[in-house]
């Protein structure tokens, strides 16, 4: 009996203790508090801003590149980063352009869409994985690469002309919910269970924290990197559907700096780019906040570039935000 | 081994270990190709051309060397450059009589002040360079359409004599080969002999002897990315002065080609690694590829794709004779 009250003495807890004051003092929590704050001046600086339609409508304009960012959550867990998305968007959307224009069916030029874009996203991972190069100067010269391979594909012409379905990706509503919010909402929540509730999910934070030691605990390092980037690819052949589908044409230039959007999307999210740290919701609230904030600043007439500032200044004030919380945390 | 092999494979080693020279061999290579196939290009006048063409990338992608070296990077050069470009020109076309040294330092100072704001995130709030900067980009970049407030300064905005700051020659020299020879002197002499300058490869080689051996990595820090951000500020002027016009999405993505000419030359992005005649030939390559395409009748739709080529070929070759070499190295100390 003694030797057993002993034991149980010992007890190492698996999990921590839940205490609410923790819960609520969590990074996610102040991204809900920014959107909250966004979403209550929107409506006091137009009144056109809080009614169903108008926060639907809004979302159709800004979720195309939030594709990207689940990916991007995983890969910069990893501490790894790709600045070759956009590009591979470009990519991918011409060459759906070019071979339907050529004759190709729509079907089959949607699947070469997402095939190309997984074969760059493989293209990286594998040039990464395999001779462990910097994931900044494989991502930067593949993105030059890719970019330039549109241009080669399309010159500076643009391809259009798309069957009257195909509007649907970016217009089209199902139950009068619109059809990207609908798949945001599916992505957000699968992208969410990968991450926190599969052992894979698991292996990406002990990439993300030491490489190293994961590697030799038996974590498949290298197909875990492939795969990741190779999501990505896919990720951003998505995206050129939705943004092809919406603008009704694609060019070689479309969706020019999105990668690095997305990168101030996945930072604002609280995701470190030093590794290892980080949830996927704060990423989704994060795409929400700058959606809704440049949406709302739109209803007001505010010039595109003051959006800029602004966007500049939110990720800079917000990463400092964490990056003194951590410091704090880490001295006691 | 017989003695023959190893001298072959030593010569191939000397070249992975001097870049440069494999570098400027490619370079050589790639000159002779294209002056067989167009005689025009290796003529005084084309050659005037190319240097002027890259003096702004080899200035640029100098300043960029001392961010790569303390294992930073700078995503925000670009918009620095568009910003003091901006401002110089709007001074400019306000007061026309405005000497053009003045011009200069109104750039430079203008650039200055965005690499030190930059710099004081870096060291004193710990935020990361890849974070900050480009959080900054999006800050300067926004100020630049909003200095300018939606319009462009044009050729006739702009007094005679600020134009010429880039435009002149000096005994049939372009006036900006003049100010990138300049430039790469000094920070060749910087970087090599002086202490600061020797600081700076040791914060970017090991930050954590290097903090213990008494150097302020901080103050290190603010330095490089003010000298970045300053010549950057250099840059908008002479850029603004090339091309006779300010606009607010001037040099956009310019940065990432900057990079590349950086990583071209063997620039290590894990700090450290890396040499400025390294640079130089980094940037004359890419010069020498937008240069040399158009001669040789490559549509100017293929100069991006082979641009990115080339630059995947290069990182891609490094690794794979850096490897080599290393295992060799492990070889021998084996036996």
């Amino acid at each position: 009996m003694e030797k057993n009250d002993y034991i149980n003495n010992r007890i190492i807890l698996n999990k921590r203790e839940f205490s609410w004051k923790t819960y609520f003092l969590q990074w996610e929590w102040l991204l809900v508090l920014i959107l909250a704050l966004i979403i209550v001046v929107n409506s006091t600086l137009s009144p056109y801003f809080l009614n169903y339609n108008s926060i639907t409508g809004a979302t159709m304009t800004f979720l195309d590149k939030s594709f990207i960012v689940f990916p991007m959550v995983l890969i910069m867990i990893m501490r790894e980063i790709d600045i070759s998305v956009g590009s591979t968007v470009a990519l991918s959307a011409v060459t759906m352009g070019v071979l339907y224009n050529a004759g190709v069916p729509m079907i089959l030029a949607l699947l070469i869409c997402i095939l190309v874009g997984a074969i760059c996203g493989f293209l990286n991972g594998y040039l990464i994985a395999k001779y462990q190069l910097s994931a900044v100067i494989v991502t930067l010269s593949t993105m030059i690469l890719y970019r330039g391979l549109a241009y080669v594909l399309l010159e500076d012409e643009s391809a259009g002309g798309f069957p009257e379905w195909f509007n649907y990706f970016g217009w089209g509503y199902v139950g009068g919910v619109p059809f990207i919010l609908l798949l945001f909402v599916a992505f957000a929540i699968i992208s969410s269970l990968i991450l926190h509730r599969t052992v894979f999910g698991r292996h990406v934070y002990a990439i993300g924290s030491n490489t190293k030691a994961s590697k030799y605990s038996g974590v498949k390092v290298d197909k875990i990197k492939i795969i990741v980037f190779t999501m990505a690819g896919i990720a951003a052949a998505i995206t050129a559907i939705f943004l092809t589908s919406r603008m009704g044409s694609t060019r070689p230039n479309v969706a020019d700096m999105y990668e690095l959007d997305v990168i101030a999307m996945v930072a604002l999210g609280g995701i470190s780019t030093a590794g290892g740290k980080g949830k996927m919701p704060g990423a989704i609230i994060a795409v929400l906040i700058i959606g809704f904030l440049h949406y709302g600043l739109g209803l007001i007439n505010i010039p595109a570039q003051f959006l800029l500032v602004i966007t500049g200044l939110l990720l800079i004030i917000s990463v400092t935000i964490t990056n003194i919380k951590f410091k704090g945390s880490k001295r006691k | 081994m017989s003695i023959k092999s190893q001298e072959k494979e030593s010569m191939l080693f000397k070249i992975a270990k001097h870049r440069e020279v494999g570098l400027l061999g490619f370079i050589i290579l790639l000159a002779i190709i294209i002056q067989i196939l167009n005689p025009q290009f290796l003529t005084l006048e084309n050659l005037n051309d190319l240097f002027t063409n890259a003096a702004i990338l080899t200035i640029l992608a100098i300043g960029m060397l001392l961010v790569l070296l303390t294992r930073g990077i700078d995503l925000s050069i670009a918009a620095t450059l568009a910003l003091s470009g901006m401002i110089t020109a709007q001074t400019v076309s306000a007061y026309p009589d405005l000497h053009p040294l003045l011009s200069v330092l109104i750039g430079i100072f203008v650039g200055t002040l965005c690499g030190v704001i930059l710099g004081l995130l870096v060291s004193k709030l710990g935020v990361l360079p890849i974070i900050a900067s480009l959080g900054l980009m999006y800050v300067y970049r926004g100020s630049t359409f909003m200095v300018a407030g939606g319009e462009w300064i044009n050729a006739h905005q702009m007094s005679a004599s600020f134009k010429a700051i880039a435009t002149s020659n000096i005994i049939g020299i372009n006036t900006l080969i003049f100010i990138a020879i300049i430039v790469f002197l000094f920070f060749y002499y910087f970087m090599t002999y002086t202490i600061t300058g020797r600081r700076i490869y040791a914060v970017g080689s090991d930050p954590e002897s290097a903090k213990i051996s008494g150097i302020n990595i901080e103050k290190i820090l603010i330095l490089v990315y003010s000298i970045m951000g300053g010549l950057s500020g250099l840059a908008g002027v002479l850029w603004v002065s090339q091309y006779a016009s300010a606009q607010g999405n001037t040099a956009s993505g310019y940065e990432l080609t900057v990079i590349a000419a950086c990583i071209l030359g063997g620039v290590s992005i894990n700090g450290g690694v890396g040499r400025i005649t390294g640079v130089l030939l980094g940037a004359v390559l890419l010069g020498t590829l937008n240069n040399a395409l158009p001669l040789i009748h490559v549509s100017p739709f293929w100069q991006s794709a082979i641009e990115g080529a080339v630059i995947l070929f290069a990182v891609l070759f490094n690794v794979i004779v850096n490897r080599k070499y290393e295992k060799n190295q492990l070889l021998r100390r084996v036996i």
